[in-house]
């Protein structure tokens, strides 16, 4: 196998196209030495497509994947999993059920020449480190989730590898023991010097542990940047649902920007050209009537549902502020009893120009 | 439980039962001691001892990599070759018999060219013994290892190249101790096979006492001269059939 060496690169570059049957996954990929990346999609995007093709279970058709400086993939290039740099945490753990917890750790360095002792040996302190040294001479079946999960990630760093994948590592654990591992996982990933791309469907998980976010969607990157930079300026619905604010596409003019639908909205400061319009729901107000007075954006429109939302409840309204959108407004359940808002309602929908974040639709 | 179901599942169950509780009740216990310690009986159950457990054994080491190759996902073709391997599960072992006699007897395809370069040809030896039982019983074992391999979870596979094991190391410590229990059951039913051959044993390998003369064969001379010995020695068959599948279990059946 021919290692074409790049010189001064590090982490991982990764530019490819993987095809499986009508599917293309065409994405690109950059993580630094001691990077932690979130690779965010709803399902079906191709997280876990672009998971196996960086650890070489599925080849590309086309693009090149680089590791620590070494090309890994590339035309003509197809290094097997087992001649790569990496570690693999998968979605769920897959943790030998024929070995000990201390021999799936070993099972790594064993594989890289250590003998059966030095093997063992670096495996207790990996499990040492992840506080289950005592699991050691446990077999994978009589452990719990987040048990499972530091041994899966144990394993995975036991080889030290230049590149880490975890697929979805926190989605097979129940709510209370996921909060336990998640900062867990964040001091692991921290002390790790390698690259580590993190496979999720989950904004809060991809928030909480890695550095930046790439999005995908039906297997192309619709957006990347630090994880506030996607909360703050959602260019998608997807993004925009699960960082949780309304988002519009229209044509910014001045103070004014002009939606697909023919439904405009009022800024407070002037843009010009293509845009997105973001606002939280919680700036938005609801009326039975039309308000009189401050606000600058004011549409009617059919509350279509409520729903409860931690404190508050969150209802969508269609047909604001044209007829091909809609918005969600996150008001107190007092005022839904005082409005008597139900499904159906014909409301007014208000939304100060001052709390709208305009940012062109081609990211700069 | 519906009597329509109810009255042919007892029945089913009576009629694998009742003949072997026939035979053990049949049985002149009286003469046990003698005629399972006449010579003839012993060198028969020492033959087919030795000759079923090497059988079991090639049965392994060829077999288990054949069903590794048929359980491939992305072979081609592996329908045919699975179909092929069957053949011999359905075939008269009359038929097998004569299919080895013609490629490996002293005139055979093979047999002829093996017995003018070095005087040896295998019928009449113990080893055709074996060939006769390696033939008939390796099915067995492919087919079941087959299944487990099917059964079990590949990506156990993904996981163990992603830390650095290349495949014949993945084969070696996650394959086939993931697929153990099914690879012992494979091995027992091969064995069992092996240890009741008759029609390809005899046909093939001749019916000599001490050298081609196993079990089964003794049970079914014994039949025509000594029916009492011949149940006695039938009775001792069952027991090491049951012994074995009994250690067995307990053994690999349940081992995680």
């Amino acid at each position: 196998m021919v290692h074409q060496v790049v010189a001064g690169a590090s982490g991982l570059i990764a530019d490819f196209l993987v095809r499986r049957g009508a599917f293309a996954l065409d994405i690109q990929l950059h993580a630094a030495a001691g990077e932690v990346v979130a690779l965010l999609g709803p399902n079906g995007a191709g997280k876990s497509t672009a998971v196996r093709a960086l650890a070489g279970l599925l080849a590309i058709a086309d693009g090149r994947i680089a590791v620590a400086g070494v090309t890994v993939a590339d035309e003509g290039v197809h290094c097997p999993p087992y001649e790569r740099p990496i570690g693999v945490v998968f979605q769920d753990y897959l943790l030998f059920p024929h070995l000990s917890v201390l021999d799936n750790v070993a099972f790594g360095p064993r594989t890289q020449g250590q003998s059966r002792h030095a093997a063992r040996r670096i495996a207790a302190g990996w499990l040492e480190r992840m506080a289950i040294a005592e699991l050691a001479s446990a077999r994978p079946r009589s452990i719990s989730g987040g048990q499972a999960q530091r041994v899966a990630l144990a394993r995975a760093l036991a080889t030290d590898p230049q590149l880490l994948l975890l697929d979805e590592p926190l989605a097979a654990l129940d709510a209370r023991t996921r909060l336990v591992v998640r900062s867990e996982l964040r001091r692991h990933l921290a002390d790790y010097s390698g690259a580590a791309v993190l496979v999720t469907h989950d904004p809060v998980d991809a928030a909480a542990l890695a550095d930046r976010l790439v999005v995908i969607e039906s297997g192309h990157v619709v957006q990347s940047g630090s994880p506030a930079e996607v909360a703050r300026r959602p260019r998608t619905d997807y993004v925009a649902r699960l960082v949780g604010l309304n988002l519009l596409t229209g044509v910014a003019s001045g103070h004014l920007v002009t939606l697909p639908g023919g439904g405009t909205v009022q800024l407070a400061k002037s843009a010009i050209g293509p845009a997105y319009v973001a606002f939280a729901p919680a700036a938005v107000a609801l009326f039975a009537r039309r308000p009189e007075g401050s606000p600058r954006n004011v549409w009617p429109g059919l509350v279509s549902s409520l729903e409860p939302h931690g404190a508050g409840v969150r209802v969508e309204v269609t047909g604001a502020p044209d007829a091909a959108s809609s918005i969600l407004a996150e008001i107190t359940p007092a005022a839904v009893a005082e409005l008597d808002i139900v499904p159906g309602s014909s409301m007014w929908v208000a939304v100060k120009a001052s709390d709208i974040d305009i940012y062109p639709t081609v990211p700069p | 439980m519906p009597l329509a179901l109810a009255l042919p599942a007892a029945t089913a169950l009576l009629f694998l039962l009742l003949p072997l509780a026939g035979m053990i009740i049949r049985a002149p216990w009286a003469d046990a001691a003698e005629v399972l310690t006449s010579r003839s009986a012993l060198l028969a159950l020492r033959l087919s001892l030795i000759t079923a457990t090497a059988a079991a054994l090639i049965t392994l080491v060829l077999g288990v990599p054949l069903a590794w190759l048929l359980a491939r996902p992305s072979l081609p073709g592996v329908g045919v070759l699975r179909a092929l391997v069957t053949v011999p599960l359905v075939l008269p072992p009359v038929v097998g018999g004569v299919a080895l006699f013609s490629l490996l007897g002293r005139s055979g395809l093979l047999g002829r060219p093996l017995y003018a370069v070095t005087g040896f040809s295998f019928p009449f030896t113990p080893y055709a013994v074996v060939l006769a039982q390696v033939f008939v019983a390796l099915p067995f074992l492919v087919l079941t290892v087959e299944g487990a391999l099917r059964a079990a979870d590949r990506r156990y596979e993904d996981a163990a190249a992603t830390l650095g094991a290349n495949p014949l190391h993945v084969f070696s410590h996650v394959t086939l101790p993931l697929v153990a229990p099914g690879i012992a059951a494979g091995a027992v039913l091969a064995w069992a096979r092996a240890l009741g051959e008759f029609g390809a044993t005899i046909t093939f390998a001749g019916n000599f006492p001490g050298t081609t003369r196993t079990m089964p064969l003794e049970v079914y001379l014994a039949l025509e001269t000594d029916p009492g010995a011949a149940l006695l020695l039938s009775v001792l068959l069952l027991g090491a059939s049951i012994f074995v599948l009994v250690l067995l279990r307990d053994r690999w059946f349940t081992r995680w």
